[in-house]
């Protein structure tokens, strides 16, 4: 029946029919990404090679002014790349080049589906690495990684996507080339490349992407602390910043998420603690001396209970692996977890943490926190069973007053896993109508028609108005003084 | 006071008047035409919220640079990026909306990387909010960062939250002697290496560079690199223009390109900066000479200080690029009323 779509047919005219999947059980494997509680079958899946196949499947949906939904390796937690039932989905997996490293320039020119790993292993041999290292890092894309910003645990030091991206190459929704950024430091005009990094495949689609590979630190060493409070390990963290110190990583997790992850691969965590605080260093084996040695002093002045400082690369990956293991090892102890993302500034991580810790009790669900303490980046995780829809509403309930609380307490609904089609309500708690509707002409700008993964990221006023009287009716409320529509 | 901003944008708006937003008017000289009524914003000022463990700060647009950077360093700590100022008056707002970077913009990044939020009032005389006080934050397209650099043409920038860093615990700046093609090599090869440099300069033969970070980390790094010590003063000079490569009646070309580039065949004195990746040229040359060799090497050129703009300052714009900046503009100000001309004809 799908042969016979308009679409194919255009499609056929410059794919080969391998590059084509429209029959359920090949369109099947793109029902969802890493959100797996949104599902939709594509209409069509196009697996192009070339910029040119790119620039064409553009073309012809731009002319049948049917949807394109781009996608990488669809670990996206958002559901970002969720796909369109009326339209195409458009698959870069099969751009996987590394086009060129040029260790002198201190630049990597990758297609958007190289995985983000590859691209540090590639560079190892130069003394070189790129630094947003997102817990998906193995399987993500380079593309993915662009559309919503991606992060990681060394962001504090390092910067997001966006810090390290000179350039992208790629195509608007009517095949018009665009090259935005480059090698050198910037370019004439508006920074078109700040917008482009984190818009989430909205506003054209990436074929090509320049990174910035930077120089491999000599050593690295990592402190685990153990504290029996966890305000005490945030205010940890707080006299780290305080001292001038911005280590490498800096992560909290509190004792559901130890012991979830202890389980699965024995990091050789504290599991009495409260909280333990992983707190990295980087640089020439002198910086990395002295900078361990005035943390130790400031955690141990902050009430950190137990330290152990790794010896060596091994013991360092060990500790390092149970915090990028934490969402796999969750959903070993629970049929299912939901992922939040919110950032907040970390002076209010007590009375967030302990908002959440009342919101368990409220509707009977456990929640394990994982937390880019540097920055401020929360993940808490909601355990509950998608097979019980009660729990998947209740779940659906405390994310959303979570994300919520974020934005009372000055913070965002999303700090890397971006909006997509997850937290689209959210957006109408933190924006207000005359910023979605620049949001959205900021869109028109790059594609007028709107086909480009339409729906997503950014809200409807209409939407939020539904939103607005549905949480009024509700009695669900939370914050009366906030202004809603 | 942001309705009185407002409220005179929307009157200018209604009667297609452009307003020249201007906040101590110490970059006038910087971009194509000054046009409209002169809107300042330099009596919107202070600290809205400083909270050093929290490494932001967050300050209105009039805010002056010195009073702001006097405020970090009481708590030790900086912006990275380095700004340059151009005069005492110079504001926070004029700043980011300059976008302009100093020497640490090779290895600290550049004053776009450091915006975390702006309060805009556009031309709608709507004000609005993006990004916010926190360091990650990717829900809605990145607008605070799109109105780093865009010249006062987006809005009026009422309030912006920066990402500050800390003061390096040592710093240390030594001068080696080097022909250009070996300058760039040098700089090019320090910077794949983990040594913490901070900043370069190169002028007629002689390489400046600045070490920074722990104390351990600088003697060990300044013990590898050698040449001869110099006055830390020699950063401001070069960030501030004060230096004497920057005197003269000719014009000034800022060329920004990738930081391997060979030296660029153009008439006049060159001055290098960032690992090789700007290239400040005081010539007589002309335009499109300067403009096409930094095109050669896949960069562009700005015409940054000259008494006649006639060849336009900004590189033009690839028609693709030239529409979304319509657009953009558009969306920003429909009656194109915010500072028309300063960028591009079209912004």
């Amino acid at each position: 029946m799908g042969a016979a779509l308009p679409v194919v047919r255009a499609l056929r005219e410059f794919l080969p029919e391998r590059a084509i999947l429209h029959e359920e059980e090949d369109t099947r494997p793109y029902e969802c990404d890493g959100l797996t509680a949104y599902r939709q079958l594509p209409m069509v899946v196009a697996l192009p090679e070339t910029e040119e196949q790119v620039r064409r499947v553009l073309q012809a949906c731009s002319s049948l002014k049917i949807p394109v939904v781009p996608r990488g390796a669809g670990t996206g937690l958002s559901g970002g790349a969720l796909p369109p039932g009326d339209g195409v989905l458009l698959s870069m997996a099969k751009f996987m080049r590394v086009l060129r490293i040029d260790p002198l320039a201190r630049v990597a020119v990758v297609q958007p589906g190289v995985r983000n790993a590859v691209v540090s292993e590639l560079a190892a041999p130069f003394g070189l690495y790129y630094a947003p290292d997102p817990s998906s890092q193995i399987a993500c894309t380079i593309g993915g990684n662009v559309s919503e910003n991606s992060g990681g645990v060394h962001c504090l030091k390092y910067g997001l996507t966006l810090h390290n991206v000179l350039g992208v190459r790629g195509f608007t929704i009517d095949g018009e080339p665009l090259q935005l950024g480059g090698e050198a430091p910037d370019s004439p005009g508006y920074d078109l490349l700040a917008l482009a990094v984190g818009s989430e495949g909205m506003l054209f689609v990436v074929t090509e992407v320049t990174l910035k590979l930077l120089p491999t630190p000599q050593c690295a060493r990592v402190i685990m602390a153990s504290f029996d409070d966890v305000e005490k390990a945030g205010a940890a963290v707080a006299d780290v910043i305080a001292a001038g110190i911005v280590p490498a990583g800096l992560e909290m997790m509190d004792r559901p998420a130890t012991h979830a992850v202890e389980q699965f691969v024995r990091a050789g965590y504290d599991l009495e603690a409260a909280a333990i605080l992983l707190c990295e260093s980087d640089g020439t084996p002198e910086e990395v001396e002295d900078e361990i040695a005035r943390m130790q002093t400031l955690l141990t002045r902050a009430g950190a209970t137990r330290m152990t400082v790794s010896r060596d690369e091994a013991e360092r990956l060990r500790f390092w692996s149970g915090r990028k293991a934490a969402f796999p090892a969750v959903g070993r102890i629970s049929p299912d977890y939901y992922c939040m993302d919110g950032t907040i500034p970390r002076k209010r991580l007590g009375e967030v943490l302990r908002f959440i810790a009342a919101l368990e009790k409220k509707y009977g669900l456990r929640c394990p926190n994982v937390f880019h303490a540097g920055d401020g980046n929360l993940h808490p995780l909601i355990l509950f069973d998608a097979n019980n829809s009660d729990e998947l509403h209740r779940t659906e309930l405390f994310a959303a007053e979570v994300l919520e609380k974020c934005v009372e307490v000055g913070g965002t609904i999303t700090g890397e896993h971006g909006v997509g089609v997850e937290k689209i309500n959210q957006m109408c708690v933190q924006f207000r109508p005359p910023e979605l509707e620049l949001f959205h002409a900021v869109k028109r700008a790059f594609d007028p028609k709107g086909l480009l993964n339409p729906g997503k990221a950014v809200p409807t006023l209409a939407r939020c108005a539904e939103y607005g009287r549905m949480r009024v009716h509700g009695g669900q409320l939370p914050h009366p003084e906030l202004p809603r529509f | 006071m942001i309705e009185s901003f407002a409220e005179r944008i929307r009157e200018a708006a209604a009667r297609r008047r452009p307003l020249r937003l201007r906040g101590g008017g110490t970059k006038d000289f910087y971009g194509d035409a000054l046009r409209g009524d002169v809107l300042d914003v330099g009596g919107h000022a202070g600290i809205v919220a400083y909270e050093p463990t929290e490494l932001v700060v967050t300050a209105r647009g009039g805010t002056r640079m010195n009073d702001l950077e006097s405020a970090l360093s009481e708590n030790n700590q900086i912006l990275a990026f380095e700004p340059p100022h151009f005069g005492p008056d110079a504001t926070l707002g004029g700043c980011v909306a300059a976008g302009l970077s100093g020497p640490r913009r090779a290895s600290a990044g550049a004053l776009r990387d450091f915006v975390l939020g702006v309060k805009l009032i556009d031309g709608r005389g709507q004000a609005l909010s993006f990004g916010g006080q926190v360091m990650k934050n990717v829900a809605g397209y990145d607008v605070s960062r799109l109105v780093a650099g865009s010249l006062g043409t987006l809005g009026l920038i009422a309030e912006v939250s920066l990402k500050l860093a800390p003061k390096p615990h040592g710093e240390t700046t030594l001068r080696l002697e080097a022909q250009q093609a070996r300058a760039l090599e040098l700089m090019n090869r320090w910077a794949g290496q983990p040594l913490p440099v901070s900043a370069t300069a190169w002028h007629d033969g002689e390489l400046t560079v600045r070490l920074s970070g722990s104390a351990a980390g600088v003697t060990a790094a300044a013990a590898r690199i050698g040449g001869a010590a110099r006055d830390e003063q020699f950063w401001n000079s070069i960030r501030e223009q004060s230096d004497a490569f920057f005197s003269g009646p000719e014009p000034l070309w800022r060329l920004s390109v990738p930081s391997t580039s060979p030296p660029l065949e153009l008439q006049g004195r060159q001055l290098i900066e960032w690992g090789g990746a700007l290239r400040w040229l005081k010539s007589s040359e002309n335009p499109k000479a300067v403009r096409d060799a930094a095109k050669r090497c896949k960069g562009h050129a700005t015409l940054f200080r000259a008494a006649d703009k006639t060849a336009g300052c900004f590189s033009p714009l690839e028609p693709a690029l030239a529409r979304v900046h319509r657009e953009l503009k558009s969306a920003f100000d429909p009656a194109g009323i915010f500072n028309p001309g300063r960028m591009y004809p079209e912004a």
